[in-house]
């Protein structure tokens, strides 16, 4: 175990790194041994991304060494990192959809034949998952995968190439359980067989499970590097967030008028599909619903058509008593309708635009901002400003641009600003996903100070244990109907989970 | 007798339309190189303008007496608007868009001003027919097909060929697809995008100019301004009705070119149109390419609509957008 299995197979040192004026990685030292699976653990934006595209050449440092097997190197492309052995799996995949398993795993390889048939490059590609034990079609195009097959073509790509460093951020983010445990076997094999690992997660049972040692970065900054045997979960928790808020909800029944009902409600997916059969909701006003479900049951569709972004097929859908079914968006926004939307990169916010601009996306026709044709630009700046700090929004200013904010200030700023527009009614989708537990918890904060100031809330999650914490009242949804409503003081983990998964409990009732 | 005189009407019809629209062809592949690793360049209307006239300055300035030469010429300075172009889009990440936009109008202005003492010269220096050697009879049948330039074997048969071999058979077509597709994964595989996309630009670009050359060293044959006449655009049209695919795109060529033939044998017949009162066709028939061009594009769009995409028909996924490593 001495010897070979403590020898560095990467080390970093000071390594810094600042987008748009925001540091993300602040003089940070990194070592990483073979033979072992390394975890680098922390939150959202605390650099480990941003770490690891450095040490695989998307990225080039400001300052700082990266050194491969005992030599300093200066990757100035992906390719620098591959030929030094390091190969990176991201978070998104970096695949080519229409193209086939085989012609991915072939793509920009210099050992690829210069002429290639299709069928030469399955053969090859059949060959090499032999070799290391992985399985996927070769045939098969990308889009057809499920995602953990994804993935796998993406581990095979990067092996078939001789990595002897092996890059995965977040790989479990996008995988189901089973598929995950399939990971982790694979990770242990690979690391038993010589290779280092590096598993980017913010998930503790992630670390504890797979890894050997530990890296926790914070803000850019390492806290700690140690063995994982002996640590604990609320220790690397506490190192991850520095503190711990947690959130006390009290869950109230509400009684009095409906600020959103819906009647018989059916509507198409984008494919032409009914993904909506005659739903009917009631949210009151100062209460959370919740929906359980899921992805992919109707969850979408249900808060596209509620906001207008989407038309009905048949049924009614009335906001205050009035029917919304038939107006435009901005109408419904100016009913006091706010909606968290669940793809906030593609419908929250326009990435290009300046923070400012993005703060009154949604209501910079009214009168605080404009006057006739006139934007009111002081107006703008000036509530950008106060939003960015309520919201606790990091940014170097208001001026700099949405795609510049990292993930979980993207998702800060929008929800903050719906929750201004929702006098009424506040549709949130998914309003947490993808963020870490600080980041999270702001969220949450901000839709229930909503809901205590009597606003309405729809809350959709597929996080069953969010739509548990927040919820007064909890629907299931599951292929498009709702499956039961229940109260969440007789809210229960089983019966609910049964019906997400299309078991109907009143066939026995 | 009536099918003689169909057949008869339908070769002869092939027959100008092959080398009416070799120019398009030429434009079309030329577009169809950049756009396939994801550059767009709207500019073929000048790049056509500026390789004619460079290609008529040098057989009439500088007394260059190979047509292929001359047409190397030509070729030359559309490659070097394009890779200005090409530094614009890529390098600086300028709108694709509107830097074409300024190359088709900037490139038509150039031309027509260094053309401007030249219109109407008759250029001498030409591609000879090529003759197999007398083996074939002089009919229409055979003449329709046979006895263009080299440069029409070229632009329908070699390039289509070779450019769908290097596409769909060799490991660089697969790494320029994704180039085109996601550059993001062509990056992180160490392709680079950079580089693959300026070169192909480039490249077009020659292909383009090459198209204008042709114009003036063998149809027209002469100089006159705004030479390329829509073509650079009906090009663009070919690609997108050609789903991005080179044997296709020889398709939608001849199809644009057999409407260009329908109004000059039109007019030279003196054919008439039976309704709207009109004594002749032309007016129909010269806005038939651009009505026959706008329903073409619209085959694919429409299909889209219906839900029946074909995805290998689709467009580059990244075309006209730029590409930047470090944005997150």
């Amino acid at each position: 175990m001495t010897g070979e299995s403590t020898r560095l197979s990467v080390e970093a040192r000071g390594i810094s790194k600042a987008f748009g004026g925001v540091a993300a990685l602040d003089a940070v030292d990194f070592e990483v041994r073979w033979s072992e699976v390394h975890a680098l653990v922390g939150e959202n934006g605390a650099g480990k991304t941003t770490l690891c595209n450095i040490l695989a050449g998307i990225y080039r440092a400001d300052a700082g060494q990266v050194i491969v097997d005992g030599t300093e190197r200066d990757f100035r492309s992906p390719a620098h990192a591959i030929d030094a052995g390091i190969g990176m799996v991201h978070q998104h995949f970096r695949l080519v959809e229409p193209m086939t398993v085989s012609e991915n795993i072939h793509l920009g390889w210099p050992e690829t034949p210069g002429v290639v048939s299709q069928r030469a490059l399955n053969e090859r590609t059949e060959q090499f998952m032999g070799e290391m034990g992985l399985h996927v079609d070769p045939t098969a195009k990308i889009w057809q995968l499920s995602v953990g097959e994804q993935q796998r073509v993406e581990i095979l790509r990067v092996l078939a190439r001789g990595a002897r460093v092996l890059i995965l951020d977040e790989p479990t983010a996008v995988l189901t359980a089973k598929e995950a445990e399939d990971l982790f076997a694979v990770v242990r094999e690979l690391a038993a067989s010589g290779l280092s690992v590096i598993f980017i997660t913010h998930k503790l049972r992630e670390v504890l499970a797979v890894s050997d040692r530990l890296t926790v970065l914070r803000h850019g900054i390492r806290e700690i590097t140690r063995p994982t045997e002996g640590a604990t979960a609320s220790e690397i928790a506490r190192l991850m967030t520095g503190e711990e808020r947690v959130l006390n909800v009290e869950h109230r029944v509400v009684t009095g008028d409906p600020a959103l009902e819906l009647r018989g409600v059916s509507a198409l997916n984008d494919r032409g599909i009914t993904a909506l059969h005659d739903v009917d909701l009631t949210v009151r006003s100062g209460e959370i619903l919740g929906i359980a479900g899921v992805s992919g049951n109707g969850q979408t569709e249900l808060a596209e058509v509620i906001c207008a972004l989407r038309g009905l097929e048949s049924g009614s859908i009335t906001v205050d008593g009035a029917d919304v079914g038939s107006m435009s968006v901005r109408a419904v926004t100016d009913m006091g309708v706010g909606h968290i939307p669940e793809d906030r990169i593609g419908m929250g916010m326009v990435l290009s635009a300046p923070v400012k601009d993005n703060a009154v996306l949604h209501n910079y026709w009214t009168e605080q901002f404009s006057q006739g044709l006139n934007l009111n630009r002081q107006g703008v700046i000036d509530f950008a400003k106060r939003l960015v700090e309520a919201a606790r929004v990091q940014t170097r200013s208001v001026f700099a641009t949405a795609g510049q904010l990292s993930g979980g200030n993207q998702q800060r700023l929008v929800a903050r600003r719906e929750a201004l527009v929702a006098d009424q009614l506040l549709v949130a989708a998914h309003p947490t996903r993808g963020l870490d537990v600080n980041a999270a918890q702001e969220v949450r904060s901000t839709i229930l100070d909503k809901r205590d100031s009597g606003c309405a809330v729809l809350l959709i999650s597929d996080d069953l244990d969010e739509v548990l914490l927040m919820s007064d009242r909890i629907a299931v949804i599951y292929e498009g109907r709702i499956m039961g409503v229940f109260d969440a003081a007789d809210a229960d983990r089983e019966p609910i989970g049964l019906l997400m998964g299309g078991h109907s409990s009143t066939e026995a009732a | 007798m009536i099918l003689a005189i169909i057949e008869n009407a339908f070769l002869s019809l092939i027959g100008s339309a092959i080398p009416a629209s070799a120019v398009v062809m030429l434009a079309a592949t030329g577009a169809m190189l950049g756009e396939r690793v994801g550059v767009l360049n709207l500019g073929q209307e000048g790049l056509i303008g500026i390789g004619a006239v460079y290609s008529v300055i040098a057989v009439l300035s500088w007394g260059v007496e190979s047509p292929w030469l001359a047409m190397l010429i030509g070729m030359i300075a559309a490659a070097v608007a394009g890779l200005i172009f090409a530094v614009c889009v890529v390098a600086f990440r300028a709108s694709q868009v509107l830097v074409g936009l300024a190359l088709a109008l900037g490139g038509i202005g150039l031309s027509n001003q260094l053309g401007t003492n030249r219109n109407g010269t008759p250029i001498q220096t030409l591609f000879r027919e090529v003759n197999p050697g007398g083996v074939l009879d002089d009919n229409d049948a055979v003449s329709a097909f046979f006895f263009h330039d080299p440069v029409v074997y070229i632009a329908y048969i070699g390039l289509p060929v070779v450019l769908w071999f290097v596409l769909f058979r060799t490991r660089h077509g697969m790494n320029m697809k994704a180039v085109g597709e996601n550059p993001a994964a062509a990056d992180a595989v160490g392709v680079s995008v950079t580089g693959w996309r300026i070169f192909y630009s480039v490249l077009g670009a020659a292909l383009t100019g090459a198209g204008g050359a042709y114009m003036v060293l063998s149809f027209t044959p002469t100089w006159s301004p705004d030479i390329a006449r829509g073509r650079g655009w009906v090009a663009l049209a070919v690609v997108i009705f050609a789903g991005w695919r080179p044997g296709w795109a020889v398709a939608g060529a001849l199809l644009y070119g057999s409407m260009i033939s329908l109004d000059t044998t039109a007019q030279a017949r003196g054919w008439g149109l039976p309704f709207m009162g009109a004594s002749d066709l032309s007016f129909f028939l010269s806005m038939l390419p651009y009505v026959v061009t706008l329903v073409a594009i619209l085959i694919p769009a429409g299909a889209v609509k219906l839900g029946r995409r074909v995805r290998s028909t689709a467009a580059p996924a990244a075309l006209a957008i730029p590409y930047s490593r470090e944005e997150r």
